[in-house]
């Protein structure tokens, strides 16, 4: 054991800055963490490259094939949209694992214990997530390009599309954020992720229109946030849509659709998370 | 400043449904120095080390850290301590360096200036070596060194150390023991709990003995033994002598009882604590003309403090009682042991 010499503990306060901009400070240095993971250990991103790869070409060329869609088209460019989606939803999972780890192996107490503020360590992990759904909507974009999908529109038109597509996934962030500060075992967020959010994604347009499904499962499907997300990147892209001969409103409206959810799923998510957060405080 | 108490509570309460962790919990700890919070796995260790670093609302009570409440002045307080729990709270997945780069600039210090203190704790703690591996990839002592040297990155006045070596080698924990004899050696105030008698004694000048949430005996080690206070002597005579005489010259000795063993020829008693006991005795022995084999005098251990202040034995040193801990510390202090 070295004795090497100690620093005196520097007597003047921290350096004065508003809470807001401690906030963003500290969010960053958070972000920075899950980003340096990924960076050690670029495997940790399998379930938003490897994951969306396997599922794209299951679908393709698998099911695809078998997969008739109302109105026509090529259900290759169709395919696509719904992947989008689906890869944003499954991070959400991923969210809710990150912060039951932190919690079961006392990291988060540690945060709690220092002068940083408060709401950093939940914003801090949303916001690296979405980062890793950037990474996630570029595999999705980058395998649909090499199996036939094309965008047939403007680049604002396509721009707006991965815009909303990362707001929602965003939103949807918060929902595995609330998740992990309910469940108490990282495993258990797994699995929890499985049971929630693949019914999510398949009981929507995703991959499969939902005229073939049965009038009270229709309902559901068309009014899945994931359908309105589905169809809107269809829309946007310029790729077989048939939701947009579905009467209800969130397909008739996908973009508004997914707007809407979004700022539900916010509104509703990120105070409950953080929420349970302090609570967690005793 | 030098007059504020370090850590001082008052009456403070904490349950957890219905298990009650904190029943009246009422310590005073000055500058400086080493406290060990001494108890049983759910004695309220774990709850009162949660509360004082503002991560546990207390129920009732109060609870001060240099002055500042820790509920109503939570940040002051986050300014001035560190925190090492039970298990190591990293991310497992950093560097070493990069783990204290992140809890230094969450501490406040600049970039250049987490660097920098980074780096020193990592040369002070044996750890440059490894500084640039992932944690994972560390032993159990590495991860505690690296945990404590994360709960320093922002020269705390007040450290928090939640049974530092619960589950450690004897090697790292002789490591981890003299770290801590240097952080008080340079004035930072520690407590500590711990469920190991030895390390209390080895380490803290005061020592609060707690059990079902509150303090039942406080001293320095010493003190504590002795208010326990009796030591056992235990006298073997040579075949032959008189064993009544014998009990009678020992019986002139202390006011405790004394025991009289006809088979074995032995006459045990509890003495006073004081210095010299041993030698007054023999010599008493001796004017009277008994003779002796052996004398012996067990000093009364922490061990023995504790049975006796407590009721119950202090949980054996095994990583079962590692285990419990853990399970106490999820459970939030819910599983009495």
């Amino acid at each position: 054991m070295t004795t090497a010499t100690i620093s005196p503990a520097p007597q003047q306060a921290a350096p004065r800055r508003s809470s807001l901009r401690w906030l963003i400070a500290d969010v960053a240095v958070l972000a920075r963490r899950v980003l340096a993971r990924i960076a050690r250990e670029p495997e940790t991103l399998m379930d938003v490259t490897i994951q969306p790869l396997i599922f794209v070409l299951l679908f393709a060329y698998v099911f695809g094939g078998a997969i008739p869609l109302p109105g026509g088209g090529n259900y290759h460019e169709y395919l696509i949209g719904g992947m989008l989606a689906m890869g944003l939803a499954m991070t959400a999972p991923g969210t809710a694992v990150a912060l039951v780890t932190d919690m079961s192996t006392g990291l988060i107490d540690r945060f709690r214990s220092l002068p940083m503020s408060r709401s950093a360590v939940l914003a801090g992990r949303t916001i690296a997530d979405l980062v890793t759904q950037v990474i996630g909507a570029v595999v999705v974009a980058g395998v649909g390009l090499a199996i036939g999908w094309r965008i047939h529109t403007s680049v604002a038109e396509a721009a707006a599309a991965f815009g909303l597509a990362l707001l929602f996934g965003y939103a949807f962030t918060w929902v595995g954020a609330s998740l992990g500060m309910v469940l108490r075992s990282p495993e258990a967020a797994q699995q929890m992720g499985f049971v929630l959010f693949l019914p999510l994604t398949f009981i929507s347009n995703a991959f499969v229109p939902t005229q073939g499904m049965p009038g009270w499962l229709q309902a559901i499907a068309n009014w899945n946030p994931m359908s309105a997300l589905a169809a809107a990147a269809r829309e946007l892209f310029g790729n077989p849509n048939p939701a947009a001969s579905v009467q209800a409103w969130p397909m008739q409206h996908p973009e508004l659709a997914v707007v809407a959810w979004s700022v539900a799923l916010l509104a509703i998510f990120a105070p409950l998370a953080v929420h349970l957060y302090r609570r967690k405080a005793g | 400043m030098g007059g504020i108490p370090a850590i001082e509570t008052e009456r403070l309460t904490k349950s957890f449904g219905s298990t009650q962790a904190l029943s009246g919990l009422d310590l005073t700890v000055p500058q400086g120095g080493i406290l060990g919070l001494l108890g049983p796995n759910g004695a309220g260790k774990t709850t009162a080390v949660r509360v004082l670093a503002t991560l546990v609302r207390p129920d009732s009570g109060h609870a001060r850290v240099l002055g500042a409440d820790v509920v109503r002045q939570a940040a002051d307080v986050r300014q001035r301590i560190g925190l090492t729990g039970q298990y190591a709270a990293l991310d497992d997945y950093l560097t070493g360096r990069a783990n204290l780069v992140m809890i230094g600039r969450l501490s406040r210090l600049s970039r250049a200036e987490a660097r920098r203190r980074a780096d020193e704790l990592l040369a002070r703690f044996d750890l440059t070596q490894a500084a640039g591996r992932a944690v994972k990839t560390y032993s159990g002592g590495m991860r505690r060194r690296l945990d404590l040297a994360a709960s320093l990155i922002g020269h705390p006045q007040v450290l928090f150390l939640d049974e530092p070596t619960t589950g450690l080698d004897p090697n790292s924990r002789a490591v981890m023991w003299e770290i801590i004899r240097e952080l008080a050696a340079e004035g930072t105030t520690l407590l500590l709990t711990t469920q190991y008698l030895d390390e209390a004694d080895q380490l803290a000048s005061q020592i609060a003995v707690i059990d079902a949430g509150r303090v039942v005996a406080e001293g320095t080690p010493d003190q504590l033994k002795a208010k326990v206070g009796e030591d056992r002597i235990a006298v073997q005579l040579v075949p032959g002598s008189d064993l009544a005489a014998a009990a009678a010259v020992v019986r002139g000795q202390t006011t405790g009882p004394v025991e009289a063993d006809p088979e074995q020829l032995l006459v045990t008693a509890q003495m006073p604590a004081r210095d010299g006991v041993t030698t007054d005795v023999v010599r008493a022995l001796d004017t009277a003309g008994i003779r002796v084999t052996d004398v012996t005098l067990r000093r009364s251990s922490l061990d023995d403090v504790f049975m006796i202040l407590t009721g119950h034995r202090a949980a054996p040193e095994t990583a079962a009682s590692g285990d419990a801990g853990r399970q106490a510390a999820t459970e939030q202090g819910g599983a009495a042991a």
